[in-house]
């Protein structure tokens, strides 16, 4: 609201801020990208904040709008709503600390690779605040090309191939999407978001339409079965790569489900609910059973990440309110957590140069601060209760269960799972002997690291324990969404029946 | 404020300082903060406790902060108390200073004191949270917050792989009772549109004879609510199926073993029926389980620890059949009496592991009791004060007068006979089953421990203390597995080795536990059983029925005497196969070698879900990774389009090179020429 009165293009600003320094970072020396690239995330992450506190809650849904017509089709066309802004500032708030976590590992082409971030700064605010379809498409797929490059160049030994899977998969997904979008605009005669969001599309053509985006938003999740690019691209991608890919880019299928699938069409999505809960019931319990066996590090946390997801899908398509809170609150705190599991990795990392699990163990003897915040995140990850991990998961659950307790039931064996895979991983790590004399030598978080990984635990505690204040700006949002999909709302399995409480029956009498 | 808020959030604040800051203000400051709170709470928590006692309380909710806002999903942060509460702050508080001065002497040489204290305080935080729940979330929250301390406590140190291994098995392992504790809670929500404990059990009653599908099955709603909260129950308080991690838990530092393995967390399953109570009793199913899984562990746990020669782990397995006996009299209905034997158990097993600590930091870190003997004139006031201990746990006492265990055990032995159902009669006599063993292997670790001639000369550990070999604090203390336990020859005497007295931290909570042990059951059964007090005390917290409480008190007077009686049979035996006659036993191994296997192996428990879960876990993980994920989705997905590219790419052998760039370059041109087609075709 204030926004709009004051009359500044903020959104605009979010998106060619990035854009501008990171053009001009190619023209500095690697220090200098390095502090430019740091100054404009913090900037951008100082207006994040400016945007949190103007955005109304209780206002219109659309805040902040924009809308430059280009000719065409194609408008210039921004505006964001709870979701998009709590999205957004989950990556304004990572991108510093991406940067933070370059400043020493990343060495050759630092301009090119700051560059790169900044870029996929932009396109990824792009993502979260246009509200035109081709707008739209164009920075969700143009997102992929700085990650594509960060890991390709600055990637591990096998950076060509993880990036090569990493780009056939989301290519696959993207072109199916496109042709959709395109039925669309043919169809409503609009590439208006919002319009569209409120467009109802006849049933049999919905159906066509919800697999093609499902084709995109399933390999961005990632889905089971089309996961497997993921555990490759984060092994191969610099650490920060990893934060922001596990932080923010899988967290734009969750964003184009709650965007697109269910308000625009609300009947495919209930007729698809057995087929999500099925491929979601999978992966979680196979890719935990997978992480389980892992001996990479990155790998481990990659999978775990699969599974984290799945409460993501399991959630939105319980078509309530704590479902689809539960997921949102499941995307933002998997993308603190999992990121901050990606930086704890790069901190040993960066000491020894391997992921293998076993070239570590008895960290907490050399290293306690980095095995107190490693625990913290692990516990998070895990779900354990005062930590955002919970909240998410808990709500999620508790919504899923509403339609399915085959689903629910699936579903929860993650928390014994997670919990295995996470505490063997720590138990690797920080437990047990230092054996190795590499290992052993390692100091201690510096004050750098622990600038990376301290904001990130604190974000954390508060999602855990007073998680009202990210729920606020989305309720709602979530309300307006539920009214749009209400009419297709499955029923719930449990078919609970009124009780008969009547005179005490003779068996309960005889009990006492 | 409200005292609760000190009570419950001081040791926060300890644990945080201690923690964080542990390396800054050094190890005494930190002991001091930490033990600290913890007297303030217990000074802050006994006038509360009497002034139920005294029936002159209301039960009160503080409002503490908004958790979870959720459409009708609406959770705040907020302290109950009421008598139920009461009981378990002053537990909670009274044994967590105790044992936290206590681990003043028993932690003097660890080098991580602060770090271990801080653990200690965040446990007693996390339990102080559960009993003060006014809600299934937050108590849920205190249910993992002291798993999560148990976890790291169990593992701390953590340079023993056994040590990891069983405090990664105990989190597991919790975590499959909370798997059922969270579907409990879901469906308790779908049930009752809310997770307010006061709003569920005042809704409850109306559900009975309603009917729900679970997963294909369709089942009574509150049974079916019941049952999978008890399975959180399960877990946390080790009932059979899910107690393996209980007895490795004694990997942990001995004080870790008497507050959370013992007096605390272990009986939260308990405080959860009880809290519940209502609920349960519409749903006499639930109930009936409930006794039987407590009368199936009172009876397996009791006959496992009769052949342990590690003395903690006898404990271990006391504290699991106890917990069961406390189990089936909620089950038969008997609240008062489960929470009575809680209160009292809280007291003597928390004195008899402290005593056992005291005994083991005497022998020089050794645990087996094969090497102890003859120590009663060497550490009297341990001697004296586990005396009290066993006094308790045998249930010592003749008309009305007696140890703690007397009056809380007896109650429920005689409430199981006096409810009259099958399921009760069936616990009495599984419950008399296990009082004899208890008996028995109650007196078999004092007379093993206290009696007959020393036994140190062969004790690895104490050869050690007599040449000064210097070891490490983590591996000192040694659990044994009784699986993995061999025969050890005899070899008497003392090796030159003198055992000391421990110093007076150490005695002084043993002393202090010890009075509990004596009287708590005698001052305190007219208000937790007696059907003229527990109305009056109770208020309604838990579903406390005059009418059992009467009924108890009208059994057959050979009902009355029949656990005292056991009792005695167990002293007898041990007394004849450890005083009397020591090679008794060895001679009873040989002619039933079978039995003694099968106990030793702990009825093939581990065993057996090391070949069902583990072992399978481990393998489908390699196989949905190696088969599933590289070898089928790889292969037919992205590795087959690569083949296909391939091929293609030797027509157009620009691209072949593979670089990175032009795939860019060529995803680039391509969006561009997408987003260009696209243009001109809407317009």
């Amino acid at each position: 609201m204030s926004g709009q009165m004051t009359g500044i293009p903020i959104l605009s600003i979010l998106v060619a801020l990035p854009l501008i320094a990171g053009i001009v970072a190619l023209f500095l020396s690697a220090s200098g990208a390095r502090w430019l690239a740091l100054v404009t995330t913090l900037v951008s992450f100082a207006l994040g904040v400016w945007l949190w506190s103007a955005y109304d809650p209780g206002g219109s849904q659309w805040q902040f709008v924009e809308h430059y017509a280009l000719g065409g089709g194609i408008a210039w066309a921004m505006g964001i709503d709870g979701i998009a802004l709590m999205l957004i500032m989950l990556t304004l708030f990572l991108m510093p600390i991406c940067i933070g976590a370059s400043w020493r590992a990343i060495e050759k082409r630092v301009p090119e690779y700051m560059a790169s971030f900044l870029m996929m700064q932009a396109l990824m605010i792009g993502v979260f605040t246009a509200q035109d379809l081709l707008l739209f498409y164009i920075f969700f797929e143009g997102g992929l090309i700085p990650m594509y490059l960060i890991i390709g160049i600055w990637g591990g030994a096998e950076r060509i191939k993880a990036s090569y899977k990493f780009f056939l998969y989301t290519l696959a997904g993207s072109v199916l999407m496109l042709i959709a979008m395109l039925a669309m605009i043919l169809t409503a005669g609009t590439t208006s978001i919002p319009a569209l969001m409120a467009y109802d599309f006849a049933p049999s053509l919905q159906w066509w339409l919800w697999l093609a985006f499902f084709a995109s938003f399933a390999v961005k999740m990632p889905m089971w079965p089309v996961h497997t690019w993921l555990p490759d691209a984060h092994v191969q991608a610099p650490t920060a790569g990893s934060v922001i890919l596990a932080g923010v880019l899988l967290k734009m299928g969750g964003y184009g489900f709650i965007r697109f699938s269910l308000p625009m069409f609300p009947e495919a999505s209930a007729e698809f609910i057995p087929f999500v809960y099925v491929l979601s019931g999978i992966a979680v319990v196979v890719t935990s059973l997978i992480a389980l066996a892992q001996h990479d590090m990155k790998k481990l946390i990659a999978y775990s990440s699969v599974a984290h997801m799945a409460f993501v899908t399991f959630g939105l398509f319980a078509f309530n309110r704590q479902g689809i809170e539960g997921a949102m609150i499941v995307m933002l705190s998997h993308g603190l957590v999992s990121g901050a599991l990606f930086l704890c990795v790069g901190v040993i990392y960066d000491r020894l140069h391997t992921r293998e699990i076993s070239r570590y163990g008895g960290l907490s003897d050399n290293m306690p601060k980095y095995a107190l915040l490693f625990m913290v995140f692990t516990m998070a990850s895990v779900g354990l209760p005062g930590t955002s991990g919970f909240v998410g998961e808990f709500l999620s659950l508790v919504g899923l269960y509403a339609v399915s307790t085959w689903a629910a039931v699936v579903a929860t064996t993650g928390i014994i799972l997670g919990a295995a895979y996470m505490l063997y991983l720590y138990w690797r790590i920080c437990y047990g002997k230092l054996v190795h004399a590499d290992a052993a030598a390692m100091k201690d978080l510096s004050g750098r690291e622990m600038w990376l990984l301290a904001p990130i635990a604190a974000v954390v505690f508060w999602m855990g324990v007073y998680p009202e204040s990210f729920l606020r700006p989305m309720r709602a949002d979530v309300g307006r969404l539920l009214e749009r999909i209400d009419r297709a709302k499955p029923a719930g399995d449990s078919h609970l029946t009124a009780g008969k409480p009547a005179p005490a029956t003779p068996a309960h009498a005889e009990a006492h | 404020m409200h005292p609760v808020i000190f009570i419950v959030f001081l040791p926060l604040l300890a644990a945080i300082i201690a923690g964080l800051g542990g390396r800054v203000i050094g190890k005494t400051a930190s002991k001091v903060v930490t033990t600290g709170s913890l007297f303030i709470g217990a000074a802050l928590s006994w006038p509360i406790f009497f002034s139920y006692l005294g029936g002159h309380a209301e039960p009160q909710v503080i409002p503490v902060l908004e958790f979870i806002k959720s459409g009708a999903l609406d959770v705040d942060w907020a302290l109950r108390v009421d008598a139920l509460t009461a009981v378990m702050l002053v537990v909670v508080t009274t044994v967590s200073s105790l044992v936290h001065l206590y681990s003043w002497g028993y932690m003097e040489e660890d080098p991580s004191q602060p770090r271990f204290f801080a653990y200690l305080s965040l446990f007693s935080f996390a339990m102080l949270m559960l009993v003060t729940a006014d809600s299934l979330v937050q108590m849920f929250f205190g249910w993992e917050g002291v798993g999560l301390a148990s976890y790291l406590l169990i593992g701390f140190w953590y340079h023993k792989p056994s040590a990891n291994a069983a405090a990664l098995k105990a989190f597991v392992v919790n975590r499959v009772g909370d798997f059922g504790f969270s579907l409990g809670i879901f469906g308790t929500f779908l049930v009752f549109g809310t997770v307010s404990i006061p709003a569920i059990l005042a809704a409850a009653p109306s559900m009975a004879g309603s009917t729900i599908h679970f997963a294909g099955m369709t089942v009574e709603t509150m049974t079916l609510l019941c049952l999978l909260l008890f399975v959180g129950a399960m877990g946390k308080s080790a009932q059979l199926g899910l107690h393996t991690w209980l007895p490795d838990a004694m990997e942990g530092p001995t004080p870790v073993s008497a507050l959370i393995h013992a007096a605390t967390m272990v009986t939260a399953g308990v405080f959860m029926v009880c809290r519940l109570s209502p609920m349960f009793e519409v749903s006499p199913t639930a109930l009936t389980v409930v006794t039987y899984v407590g009368a199936a562990t009172a009876i397996f746990a009791a006959t496992v620890g009769t052949v342990q020669n590690d003395i903690k782990r006898v404990i271990a397995y006391s504290t699991c059949s106890q917990l069961g006996y406390m189990f089936f009299a909620a089950g038969v209905g008997a609240y008062g009496a489960a929470m009575f034997h809680l209160f009292t158990h809280a007291f003597f097993k928390a004195l008899l592991f402290l005593g056992a600590g005291s005994v083991i930091h005497a022998m020089h870190h050794e645990q087996d009791m094969r090497y102890y003997g003859g120590l009663r004139k060497e550490i009297p006031i341990t001697f004296w004060t586990m005396i009290a201990g066993t006094l308790a746990i045998t249930g010592v006492g003749l008309f009305g007068v007696g140890f703690a265990g007397y009056h809380s055990k007896d109650a429920i032995i005689e409430s199981a006979f006096a409810s009259g159902t099958v399921h009760g009669t069936i616990a009495y006599a599984v419950g008399i089953g296990a009082a004899l063993l208890t008996s028995f292997y109650s007196w078999r670790l004092i007379f093993l421990t206290f009696y007959g001639k020393p036994r140190w000369a062969g004790s690895e550990h104490i050869q050690h203390a007599v040449h000064h070999v210097h070891e490490d604090a983590g591996e000192m203390a040694s659990d044994h597995d009784s699986a993995q336990d061999h025969g050890v020859p005899k070899v008497e005497g003392t090796a030159g080795y003198h055992p000391h007295e421990s110093p007076w931290v150490i005695l002084a909570p043993l002393v202090l536990l010890s009075l509990g042990a004596v009287f708590a059951g005698f001052l305190f059964n007219g208000a937790f059983i007696q059907p003229e007090g527990g109305p009056e005390f109770w208020r309604g917290s838990v579903a406390f029925s005059e009418h059992l409480a009467h009924a108890m008190h009208e059994v057959p007077a050979w009902v009355k005497w029949s656990p005292f009686v056991v009792m005695l049979i167990g002293l007898a035996i041990a007394y004849r196969n450890y005083i009397a006659k020591p090679d008794a036993p060895a001679a009873f191994v040989a002619m039933f070698p079978g039995i003694h296997k099968f106990l030793m192996h702990k009825w093939y428990f581990d065993e057996l879900y090391d070949i069902i879960f583990v072992r399978p876990a481990m393998a489908l993980g390699r196989f949905f990774w190696k088969r599933g994920d590289e070898q089928t989705i790889d292969r037919f997905g992205p590795h087959g389009a690569a083949y296909a590219v391939d091929v293609g790419n030797r027509i157009t052998t620009r691209l072949q090179s593979g670089y990175v760039y032009s795939y860019a370059l060529v995803m680039l041109l391509g969006l561009i020429g997408a987003a260009t087609w696209v243009f001109w075709w809407v317009r």
